[in-house]
């Protein structure tokens, strides 16, 4: 039997990370504060492609440019003088729409042929970012984004935007766990690891799939919404191809299919540049030498490491379950 | 009694091979129908033309009297007819207990309560009594992928008894499964066309198994019924026996 102290490491562990992030902003300057919003920001855009990717099992090189999507939207709709809340809910359904539309493709193709698919999307939105200068304003973009006041306080400063990206990323990540407990989340696996098998107990393939397209680009949009005020000016560089890899990096590197391997992900590819800049130019080439290791030695992530360690654990605690029943099921007859 | 299944000239061909060539058969309400035939014979293809998973060349498959040709397998499923297939296919990384929900989940309550509902959609109670029916109750929390490959294939054939269906098509449940666990599923799948009325057709290669469960027995040859019958028929029938049985 399990101990509930073991039990207990979880909680305790999620309680006190929660703990540090709130408490974070007090001990860090100014570009601290906006490294940790970023990666906030960034890991909402991860999570949502780890719903389509982990989850689902349907590759996107796509996720960028929803990140994009949302942003220009806030930026647009904020400097019309909207406010960001209505440039949300836009955005929301603006990707959602787009990333349904998306998904058909993944009903005839799968794997790289997908991911063409979805990569040549990217780099159709990247192409709308820069030359339609009527709405997006091409390469010199859009600036002055304001950042918004909330019932009455300003989130100007970098600690109160801070705050709000915390606040999304904590209902973005309630919002997805109970997606992935729900029966939802149980279609989605059934779908990446055996689609065959799920048709056959009456799970409605297409529709999960284009949901899992559907969801992870709305959140993406999420993700592009706070972009926008976080660094208060958008254009198109940011939203190229390279983001959308650097996000399914995340999500590989971390651990696809796990709940928090898109925090984990996003914080590497976030923090490790910084911590790795007194390398100067060579931190681009241990970051990528490190990925490479950590992927040949576990290709399902960080966290997969972790889960696997666990399972061996379980497995031989089954097999001790089943010595122990062995007179009633492999060996014995029908009682 | 009106059938539950009918076969009409089912024939399916790939390409230069004729698989399927013009099957005809019902399934009768309560019962257990065989099929056997040699390896080959287009037993595994014929179940995937009845059930969606492929389109036949030519013929019809009706479900209580409606015409149910060219439905997807999901549609099928969502119809009452459910299906284990060949080669073992549970999921690995899912517990005993999430299979089984997972199996019953996407005949409750709708898509938007499928979301908003329970993450179980209810189904906790029902997948217990199953797994305390197969007696796996000591693993009802462990992976499936951790399972012996005997308790796999029970839980396979759990899976397909899940949502109640009408009917229930299983192909080579015993296939692979040793002497014992073989014993106990034979007496499960009993259990369950007695207890629940529920209806099945079964494609097994062992002939003691087919020949103690079922009521009557489809032999095909080649891709054709080469005869109809209970077991003590088509133990007596000599075509049988030359094709199938004499070696
Ligand atoms: N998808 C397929 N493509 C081409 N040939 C196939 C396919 N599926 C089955 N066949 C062929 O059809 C015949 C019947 O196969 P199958 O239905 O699997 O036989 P059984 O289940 O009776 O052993 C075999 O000759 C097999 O090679
Ligand atoms: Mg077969």
């Amino acid at each position: 039997m399990i101990p509930p102290l073991a039990r207990l490491w979880q909680p305790a562990a999620l309680v006190l990370a929660i703990m540090l992030l709130i408490a974070l902003p007090f001990g860090l300057e100014r570009y601290g504060i906006y490294i940790l919003s970023l990666w906030a920001v960034t890991t909402i855009a991860a999570i949502g492609l780890n719903l389509t990717l982990g989850y689902a099992g349907q590759i996107s090189l796509a996720q960028g440019a929803f990140v994009g999507i949302g942003a220009y939207t806030a930026a647009i709709m904020t400097s019309a003088g909207w406010p960001l809340l209505v440039a949300l809910i836009v955005a929301i359904i603006l990707c959602f729409a787009v990333g349904w539309l998306l998904g058909y493709p993944a009903l005839r193709v799968q794997h790289h042929y997908l991911a063409f698919v979805t990569l040549a999307f990217s780099t159709l939105a990247f192409l709308v970012f820069r030359n339609e200068q009527w709405l997006t304003g091409g390469i010199y973009g859009i600036f002055g984004i304001p950042r918004p006041t909330i019932f009455g306080f300003s989130t100007r400063s970098a600690q109160a935007f801070y705050y709000v990206c915390l606040g999304a990323l904590g209902a973005v990540s309630l919002m997805a766990w109970w997606l992935v407990r729900s029966p939802w989340g149980r279609a989605f696996t059934a779908l990446r690891e055996n689609p065959l098998r799920a048709q056959s107990l009456g799970i409605d393939t297409r529709r999960y799939t284009l949901m899992a397209f559907a969801i992870g680009s709305a959140i993406g949009g999420v993700s592009g919404v706070l972009y926008a005020p976080l660094v208060e000016f958008v254009d198109p560089t940011p939203f190229s191809l390279v983001l959308s890899l650097n996000l399914l990096l995340m999500v590989i590197v971390g651990g696809q299919g796990f709940f928090f391997g898109p925090f984990l992900g996003a914080l590497i590819a976030v923090l490790l540049p910084e911590w790795l800049r007194f390398t100067k130019g060579y931190y681009l080439i241990i970051y990528a030498l490190v990925v490479m290791l950590l992927l040949i030695w576990s290709p399902s992530g960080i966290l997969g490491i972790l889960d696997e360690a666990l399972t061996r654990r379980k497995t031989r605690r089954a097999s001790a379950l089943r010595a122990a029943a062995r007179p009633t099921l492999d060996e014995g007859r029908a009682p | 009694m009106k059938p539950v299944l009918e076969v009409r000239d089912i024939h399916k061909s790939f390409g230069g091979i004729h698989a399927v060539r013009g099957v005809s058969f019902d399934v009768r309400p309560g019962e257990i129908l065989g099929i056997i035939g040699p390896n080959g014979c287009g037993k595994s293809t014929l179940f995937n033309c009845i059930l969606g998973q492929l389109p036949p060349s030519s013929g019809e498959v009706w479900l209580e009297g409606e015409r149910v040709t060219g439905l997807r397998p999901s549609q099928l499923n969502r119809l009452g007819v459910s299906r284990t297939f060949q080669l073992l296919q549970v999921f690995p990384k899912l517990s005993v207990r999430e299979n089984l929900i997972l199996a019953g989940q996407e005949h409750r309550g709708s898509m938007l309560s499928r979301l908003l509902g329970p993450g179980d959609a209810g189904l906790t109670p029902d997948a217990d009594k199953m797994i305390a029916f197969f007696k796996m109750q000591h693993l009802a929390d462990e992976r499936a992928g951790g399972l012996s490959f005997g308790q796999q294939k029970l839980l396979d054939a759990a899976m397909a008894f899940m949502a109640g269906p009408r009917l229930v098509l299983l192909d080579e449940p015993a296939g692979g499964v040793n002497l014992t666990m073989l014993g106990n599923l034979k007496e499960r799948l009993k259990a369950i066309n007695e207890e629940q009325g529920a209806t099945f057709v079964v494609i097994e290669h062992n002939m003691d198994f087919v020949m103690s469960l079922c009521s009557r027995v489809v032999v095909l040859a080649e891709g054709k019924v080469l005869a109809i019958g209970t077991p003590a028929d088509i133990r007596a029938n000599q075509a049988v026996i030359d094709a199938y049985l004499g070696h």
